[in-house]
């Protein structure tokens, strides 16, 4: 590398929580720090002295490095700089923060995932405070919302996002570039504690396995025990044919998600509000994920300002199978939590469904009946699942049986 | 020459004295009861006035010429016309055309349109300011190049100085959207409509002279009047007095960030299931994007259950207009509208009332409106461990706003402050406020987007809360919460020079702003 200077980052009149680095190495004259910065007075001296460690830690001894400051954590500051190092020196070294406590949160495979809000990869602001907004996923994303010229900074600042917020309860979810970008994108992400990854465009079976084994091979060398889990992105016809396979591919796939923008200019036809013209592949996508055992999740809604819309469209979702699907605005989630869960309507019919059977077992009846309708096996299933769901929603108290006796005899 | 200091009774070291003329350091919440006689401005005979009623006269500077402008006046103007005021600057550039100096301009608030008047302070038109100042203001303050010292009053704290002497008033130029030529005035009507005029009572009443300028000049009677014309030295008549847009935001809007509406829901939903909120109550919340959404957040559970405000004391917005037009508030008392829908409901609607703070807020008033209501939201730059608040500095020292109603306000009877942990990378909650403006012992709920603080004084509502699933925490866990993400901030470095004094509502000095150092932002260059 002979470049001599590098800007990384964002400054301007909108950018909040961000800063922009201009660094310049030089042959002599040490480390000249200029920090523009309107917290300055509290914050000035700890931003330099950051900065100071960092250029020493990739071994830069000699160097112009001008802060453009808008309010930025330490996590960006430390990513920020690393980014413009990264531009002039080849190095192996990262500058990693401390993991914190509350970001070593492992998953699982079944947990619910109705609503797994989208955060722009290279944009701090929107993630310090993401995980308060209780949504189930997080989902920091260094494809599309990324610019092509910012792709590598998004990396390092996603990196540095993993280990410094907790995100609170919410599943910890990256969606890395295609191909072998992101490929590389896993070296910046599977050592931090990611729960799930999000695989964009999906087409084959083969890609996801590649991706896998890559994710695999890091857990191995960093000595990994928990679980890292796929999402597969199906945005074209043909990863809409070859969905069975795709949800097949590996252990590791839990759930897969459509892409509804991409996938109707694929087949060429406008997006609408209702979806028939991606009916086939919306139903196609559910049937293959039930075939295989994970979780179908569907599409992001993307007008904001209408939640009369976004709310049927939640309801057509959940009807057809959907399990879950993408929210781009804090505003969206609790609507996606309240559509994708149990209504009361749905929790009550299983109460009485499930009560009735184990009235009905325990007195060794063969038959079980509720009223004048005959219950078999399978829709005994479907309410035990909803109960289990309204269970772990903190829709129901672990007591309910008892409760609903107690409300039947009053 | 050093003025000597004393430590109030906050803990504050304070002056004896500013600008020449002896202090009072703040002896606790309610404690200062000063003797005497209200002040009086000298006596008029209406037959020095015209029989005809008629006290037009030919412009700005001829009224002022004749209200005898000179050296050191005080000059009073309020701000109801927001950031679209044309006349304050225009005082003064016919101040200083006069060769006048040492003004001391005594605004119920000022604007970023005000700005220009910095040349003035620069040139010894005027000598100071008593009264809020943001932005550049704000910053030529602290950074120590105002002549005299600032004072900063609440908009309670205005009317008390007015009322008790501390400050007289020999001119009030007072803009008014409709005026008749006898100088009775009002704040609808015309191209200028601000809604109310509830600022400028005090100062019609008190000044020894008073000019109201208009760009609608009507038939008499101009009414229902709020400045009334028996108060009136001259009426002038100009093409414009403010810029409409600038005058109201066209429409106030609830907060788009999603951070801030979590905030809203918390304090509706703190609101609730404390109990405070219920049948009858009694509120007030700003025009911030946060409180608009408490508002509607409120509103919504009021249709829910049936429930009505009693009344709502304004600053109104359309959020509060929908409620009294809905029929789940029955009164708005109103000392400012805000936005057009709101200047719109004070002419159409009788249970709209303006209210000047004149009767809200004033400690030389004979009760206090604000410890009726029982719901009060605010605001604050930083609050402390002590639940002290400020209002008027930011952490990094600079005078950025004005106390406003804040200080009256906080005698409601649950004050609760909706505010973001941190702002940017500046907490709000910090170990000790870098001014003081309110004492903790008003303030009961400090309500973040990472937990609720409730000032342990106030147990009745600990307890009304303690099972309500609310994310209650300590304010020392906020505090700690804010710094572990943020990184703990340097405190800014203060000269000794007194740049500015804090009133607290009696007219006391709760604390003072010194002149700031610059921070440091260019390397020394040494490893």
């Amino acid at each position: 590398m002979n470049k001599i200077s590098a800007i990384s980052g964002n400054s301007g009149p909108k950018v909040r929580s961000d800063c922009e680095m201009v660094l310049e190495l030089r042959d002599s004259g040490g480390i000249q720090i200029d920090i523009r910065s309107k917290v300055l007075a509290l914050y000035g001296e700890s931003i330099r002295a950051q900065c100071r460690e960092i250029l020493g830690f990739f071994g830069i001894t000699d160097a112009s490095l001008v802060v453009i400051d808008s309010g930025a954590l330490p996590f960006v500051i430390a990513a920020r700089a690393e980014a413009a190092i990264r531009q002039l020196v080849d190095t192996k070294l990262e500058f990693l923060p401390p993991m914190r406590e509350d970001a070593r949160r492992a998953t699982t495979r079944d947990r619910f995932r109705f609503s797994r809000l989208y955060l722009p990869g290279n944009t701090p602001s929107m993630m310090i405070n993401a995980g308060l907004h209780s949504a189930d996923g997080i989902i920091l994303d260094l494809e599309d919302s990324v610019a092509p010229g910012k792709k590598d900074e998004a990396r390092i600042l996603v990196r540095n996002a993993l280990r410094q917020i907790g995100f609170e309860g919410s599943e910890r979810m990256v969606r890395i570039n295609q191909g072998e970008r992101g490929i590389t994108d896993l070296e910046y992400l599977i050592p931090h504690h990611v729960n799930v990854v999000l695989i964009p465009k999906t087409e084959s079976a083969g890609a996801v396995r590649l991706i896998d084994a890559r994710i695999n091979q890091i857990r191995e060398e960093k000595g990994l025990a928990d679980p890292v889990y796929l999402m597969p992105i199906i945005e074209t016809a043909l990863g809409v044919e070859r969905a069975f396979e795709i949800a097949q591919s590996s252990e590791s796939v839990v759930a897969l998600a459509i892409g509804l923008e991409d996938l109707t200019a694929d087949l060429g036809v406008p997006r609408t509000v209702e979806g028939l013209e991606s009916l086939y592949a919306r139903t196609r996508i559910i049937n293959a994920a039930k075939a295989a055992g994970i979780q179908p999740i569907d599409s992001v809604f993307s007008d904001v300002s209408d939640m009369e819309a976004l709310r049927r469209s939640i309801s057509i979702s959940k009807s057809l199978g959907f399990e879950g699907m993408g929210c781009i605005h804090p505003r969206q989630i609790a609507e996606a939590r309240k559509g994708f869960a149990p209504s009361r309507e749905e929790i009550d019919k299983a109460k009485k469904i499930v009560h009735a059977f184990t009235v009905a077992e325990k007195e060794g009846l063969g038959v079980v009946a509720l009223g004048t309708k005959m219950i078999d096996a399978p829709v005994v299933a479907r309410a035990r699942k909803t109960i289990d769901l309204a269970l772990t929603l903190g829709f129901l108290s672990s007591d309910w049986m008892n409760e609903a006796v107690v409300e039947e005899s009053n | 020459m050093a003025v000597p200091t004393v430590k109030n009774a906050a803990g504050r070291e304070v002056p004896l004295e500013i600008n020449g003329r002896p202090a009072t350091p703040f002896m606790g919440v309610g404690k200062h009861k000063p003797t005497g006689h209200r002040y009086g401005p000298p006596v008029p005979s209406c037959s020095n006035f015209p029989s005809d009623g008629n006290k037009v006269v030919g412009s700005l500077e001829e009224a002022l010429r004749l209200c005898g402008l000179s050296d050191g006046m005080t000059i009073s103007t309020h701000h109801h016309l927001r950031d679209g005021d044309l006349i304050s600057n225009r005082v003064f550039d016919i101040a200083s055309s006069m060769g006048i100096k040492d003004l001391v301009w005594f605004p119920s608030a000022s604007f970023p349109c005000n700005d220009p008047v910095i040349k003035y302070l620069e040139d010894g038109t005027i000598n100071r300011i008593e009264g809020s100042m943001n932005g550049p203001l704000g910053r030529f303050v602290s950074e120590g190049r105002m002549k005299g010292t600032a004072v900063l009053r609440s908009h309670g704290g205005r009317v008390q100085a007015i009322l008790d002497g501390e400050v007289r008033i020999d001119i009030a130029v007072l803009a008014a959207p409709t005026a008749d030529s006898y100088g009775n005035a009002k704040g609808t009507g015309g191209k200028s409509a601000c809604g109310v005029l509830g600022y400028a009572k005090a100062d019609s009443m008190y000044a020894s002279k008073v000019i109201v300028v208009t760009d609608n000049l009507v038939d008499l009677p101009c009414y229902p009047m709020e400045i009334e014309g028996n108060y009136v030295d001259y009426v002038v008549v100009v093409d414009k007095i403010g810029i409409p847009e600038k005058i109201v935001s066209g429409t106030t809007q609830v907060t788009k960030s999603p951070d801030r509406l979590l905030i809203a829901e918390m304090t509706a939903a703190f609101l609730e299931k404390s109990g405070i909120l219920k049948d009858g109550v009694t509120m007030q919340a700003g025009a911030g994007g946060t409180s608009l959404a408490i508002a509607v957040f409120l509103h919504e559970i009021f249709k829910k259950k049936g429930w009505r405000s009693k009344f709502g004391f304004g600053g109104s917005t359309r959020y509060m207009v929908e409620m009294l037009e809905k029929g789940q508030m029955g009164y708005i008392l109103d000392a400012q509208a805000f936005d057009l829908d709101s200047v719109a409901s004070v002419e159409r609607n009788a249970n709209h009332i303006p209210y000047p703070v004149f009767n809200a807020y004033n400690y030389h008033s004979k009760g206090n409106l604000t410890s009726m209501m029982d719901i009060m939201i605010l605001g604050a730059t930083e609050i402390d461990l002590n639940f002290n608040g400020n209002v008027v500095t930011h952490s990094d020292g600079y005078l950025l706003h004005g106390i406003g109603g804040w200080q009256n306000c906080l005698h409601a009877r649950n004050v609760i402050l909706p505010v973001p942990l941190f702002r940017d990378r500046i907490p709000v909650i910090v170990d000790e406020v870098t001014t003081l403006c309110g004492p903790g012992e008003l303030i009961d709920v400090i309500i973040t987007e990472r937990g609720i603080a409730i000032n342990p004084i106030r147990t009745d509502l600990i307890e009304s809360v303690k099972d309500s699933g609310l994310p209650l925490k300590t304010i020392r866990e906020l505090k700690e919460e804010a710094e572990r993400i943020c990184g703990k901030p340097s405190r800014p470095d203060f000269e000794d020079e007194i740049v500015a004094a804090i009133k607290w509502v009696d007219g006391t000095v709760i604390d003072v702003v010194r002149k700031l150092k610059p921070a440091k932002s260019a390397d020394d260059g040494k490893l």
